[in-house]
């Protein structure tokens, strides 16, 4: 199984994104990164001209370099955005809107977790469209991911679930990061830039329990699934995602790594990443059917 | 067939939880109703609530015995695994005789397609279908015929849409205000377990739970956590997330984080939806009773008949059934909501 | 859950006690119940897993509250003190005539805890269940138990309902 680096979410400025992905590139072992702007249109002028040069970063560190769509496409801008990716023939490209795939057609193209690719039947029709690779929705229960995994195999396909960072709960028209200071969309002043791992919402009674990323809405723990790493591999998931957040990526991907080689026990791993992600929870319910913020003990210690 | 056969335009969708529903529906002049089985094939998968096979062939007739049509919805994404449920429940409204169906999952709306070249499909607001080229991608491959676009868009983006995609549009104009896009909303399944996409839930009633303080305030969980908390006299929403109250950083003193209790009422702007080429009005509720279907359809039929003839739309005054008593155009008056 | 304290003091009609009172509805309210529940066995499978809960009915206005036990078998209706109030899955609390109107359909329950004029505590999804079983009841339930008692019955409901609409 082969570990990759999902798309950042967040606005971070275009040095951020440079720094971030030199240092992917030299140290990071992850096989293949996604990048571009796939949560707000309007953040994506900022890194267009610095993308070029974090491409070829990438490739020359040895990475696969796969293009991510907007999850959400509605205004002229995102239309034209998500025409011009179809178009693209240099790299692999990820979509996550149905624009995309109508503006792709039978060319390949890899189905991103915001496409909703939940079952065997729709897994099969986009295969059949020219999909190669699936990321599945980030709450799919074992059960599920297991027989997606053995469809998308018999159809020649990869399979990608996501590992780490926080999950993807809602993405909507309305931007709360500009709601939250009393701005609209339409003149938010990039304040989502002041909070690069998202702005934390707690319940009135002081529990801490999402993020707002612009337009969506995220987890407050991060997602850790490296007691689930074997299960995963066993059901013919061929990749495994980890989301950049803004903690030491490259020694997180190094504690996933080392559980995928076999040279780190899960626990050990564990103790590497909640040194690398300070003050974080983490959690696991999805992948046992539970409430996705719940961390639940494997009984069997990997 | 064409749409000028399937209805006229300024057709009335209205919801029905129950067989009486439906009927109170049909009598109250409801053109359409959409309604869902006992089980996760549909979006609004609530105790107490919904279709058995045999009550649906039972609405149906009742429906077409009235003139009046039935739309199944089976608008939520199977997980791997539990297709043949959603198939099985294909097979029940063909059997039943449903008007049209209401997908959202790929899958499911290429099987359908595929099995029954005649059925009509409806796109579902839970397929986020929110741009000219998607909706195009479900029309060409799978015949969709209308599509019910989701609540995000201006009357003027509406207009522009319609220009540009071979099917009917449907919006929503009365009832729950959703703020996220449908169909790619996990919230309830991060605090309670049970998803809106694979699950048809939404703040699962076996979640919620009321208390009351001494004081008269009362504060509303879901799965433990505090959704919301109203004063005495203030007035209360459902315990949904995308509603509740929450601190932030710039803002310690609490505040509707997404979006306030409030429902969507679109009863003035029917004349500028109908010119915008919205060929049908959907009126959300089916979780609700017999009451609210009864007043909001009667209001609304009134209103449609209204406009059809030339006159101003007599509109009623709804907003005692609205959550929160409060109303809201939403995204359709103007793009500040966003 | 119920954390509900704050219920009125009961008011105590001149030299009635409550219990005098309660003991003569109970034949009646039984007998309520189990025609209701000949009358509309389909209702039953709307509130399949809640068969055996204890539903507590309590109007604002009446010096008892009601316990209904939705069960096929042996469905219950009786009439318990309001303090203390018996223990209860469920509780719904109200304005008689909105109670009344909600059972008939003729009110959205919604609507009516939204406005707060209805609480509702304990389990949720009980009470939605009941809610939903009873609103796909077509006709008057009230109406139905006003006729089990003949013009009397009548008198009686359509007193309640003058009060209510002058209330």
């Amino acid at each position: 199984m082969e570990l990759t680096l999902g798309p950042v979410a967040y606005h971070w400025s275009a040095a951020k994104k440079l720094d971030f992905y030199a240092r992917i590139a030299d140290e990071a072992p992850v096989s293949t990164v996604y990048l571009g702007e796939v949560i707000c249109s309007k953040r994506a002028p900022f890194f267009e001209r610095e993308m070029p040069e974090a491409i070829a970063r990438l490739q020359r560190g040895g990475k696969r370099v796969v293009v991510s769509s907007l999850a959400e496409v509605m205004l002229n801008r995102e239309r034209r955005a998500t025409a011009d990716l179809a178009e693209i023939k240099d790299f692999e490209i990820e979509i996550n809107n149905a624009a995309g795939l109508y503006a792709r057609g039978k060319r390949p193209h890899r189905v991103g977790p915001f496409l909703n690719a939940y079952n065997e039947a729709t897994i099969a029709w986009m295969a059949d469209q020219g999909a190669t690779h699936v990321c599945l929705p980030t709450e799919m229960p074992a059960a599920a991911v297991a027989k997606a995994a053995a469809a998308a195999h018999g159809l020649g396909l990869g399979t990608e679930v996501q590992v780490f960072g926080r999950a993807p709960l809602a993405v909507s028209a309305r931007c709360y990061h500009a709601r939250a200071h009393n701005r609209t969309k339409d003149n938010c002043q990039f304040v989502c830039e002041d909070d690069p791992d998202g702005m934390p919402l707690e319940t009135r009674d002081g529990t801490a329990i999402l993020r707002v990323n612009g337009i969506q809405t995220q987890s407050e723990s991060y997602i850790e699934l490296l007691g689930e790493l074997d299960e995963l591999r066993g059901m013919g998931v061929t990749h495994a995602r980890l989301l950049p957040q803004d903690v030491d990526m490259v020694a997180v991907a190094r504690a996933f790594d080392g559980v995928l080689a076999g040279r780190t026990a899960p626990a050990e791993a564990r103790v590497q990443l909640d040194a690398a992600c300070p003050g974080v929870g983490f959690s696991n319910g999805f992948f046992y059917g539970e409430a996705g913020y719940r961390r639940i003990e494997r009984l069997a210690a990997g | 067939m064409t749409a000028e056969d399937f209805s006229r335009a300024g057709e009335l969708v209205c919801p029905a939880g129950t067989p009486a529903a439906l009927r109170t529906a049909v009598d109250a002049g409801a053109d359409s109703i959409y309604c869902g089985f006992r089980n996760a094939t549909n979006a609004r998968n609530f105790p107490g609530l919904n279709f058995t096979p045999e009550e649906l062939d039972a609405s149906v007739a009742y429906a077409h015995a009235r003139g009046s049509k039935v739309l199944l919805a089976l608008n939520t994404y199977p997980p791997a695994g539990k297709v043949d449920l959603w198939r099985e429940a294909a097979e029940q409204g063909m059997r039943a005789g449903v008007d049209a169906f209401i997908v959202a999952d790929m899958g499911v709306a290429q099987h359908i397609a595929a099995t029954h070249p005649g059925a009509r499909l409806h796109l579902s607001v839970q397929a986020a279908a929110s741009s000219p080229e998607a909706i195009r991608y479900y029309c060409e491959h799978f015949g969709v015929r209308r599509v019910v676009l989701p609540r995000i868009l201006t009357i003027p983006e509406i207009k522009a849409i319609k220009r540009e995609i071979p099917c009917e549009i449907e919006t929503f104009i009365f009832g729950n205000h959703g703020l996220m896009v449908e169909g790619r909303c996990s919230l309830t399944n991060w605090l309670t377990g049970l998803s809106t996409n694979m699950d048809g839930v939404c703040s699962p009633a076996a979640d919620v739970t009321y208390e009351r303080d001494d004081d008269g305030t009362m504060r509303s969980r879901l799965a433990g956590f505090t959704i919301d908390s109203f004063a005495p006299e203030e007035t209360a929403g459902y315990p949904t997330i995308c509603k509740g109250r929450y601190n932030a950083p710039h803002r310690p003193e609490g505040y509707y984080a997404f979006e306030e209790p409030i429902s969507l009422n679109l009863a003035r702007l029917l004349p500028d939806l109908m010119a915008a080429g919205v060929h049908a009005f959907k009126i959300e509720g089916r979780q609700r009773s017999k009451s609210y279907v009864r007043r909001v359809v009667s209001a609304f039929r009134r209103a449609v008949d209204n406009i059809r003839e030339g006159h101003a739309p007599d509109i009623g005054d709804l907003v005692a059934l609205t959550e929160g008593q409060k109303e809201t155009q939403g995204a359709f008056k103007t793009k500040k909501w966003r | 859950m119920t954390t509900m304290q704050s219920l009125r003091p009961v008011p105590r009609g001149p030299g009635f006690p409550g219990a005098v009172l309660r003991a003569a509805l109970q034949p009646v309210l039984g007998r309520v119940v189990r025609r209701i529940a000949a009358r509309h066995p389909d209702m039953f499978a709307r509130i399949a897993p809640y068969q055996k809960a204890d539903f507590l009915i309590v109007a604002n206005e009446l010096p008892f509250a009601l316990h209904l036990r939705p069960d096929p078998d042996a469905p219950m209706m009786r009439a318990v003190p309001k303090s203390p109030l018996p223990p209860s899955d469920a509780r719904i609390e109200g304005p008689f005539l909105l109670l009344l109107n909600l059972v008939d359909g003729e009110s959205d329950g919604d609507a009516a805890f939204f406005s707060r004029e209805l609480t509702i505590s304990g389990n949720t999804e009980a009470v939605v269940s009941l809610r939903n079983a009873l609103d796909d009841v077509d006709g008057s339930i009230a109406q139905e138990t006003a006729d089990l008692f003949g013009p009397p019955g009548r008198a009686v409901l359509g007193m309640l309902r003058r009060r209510g609409a002058a209330a």
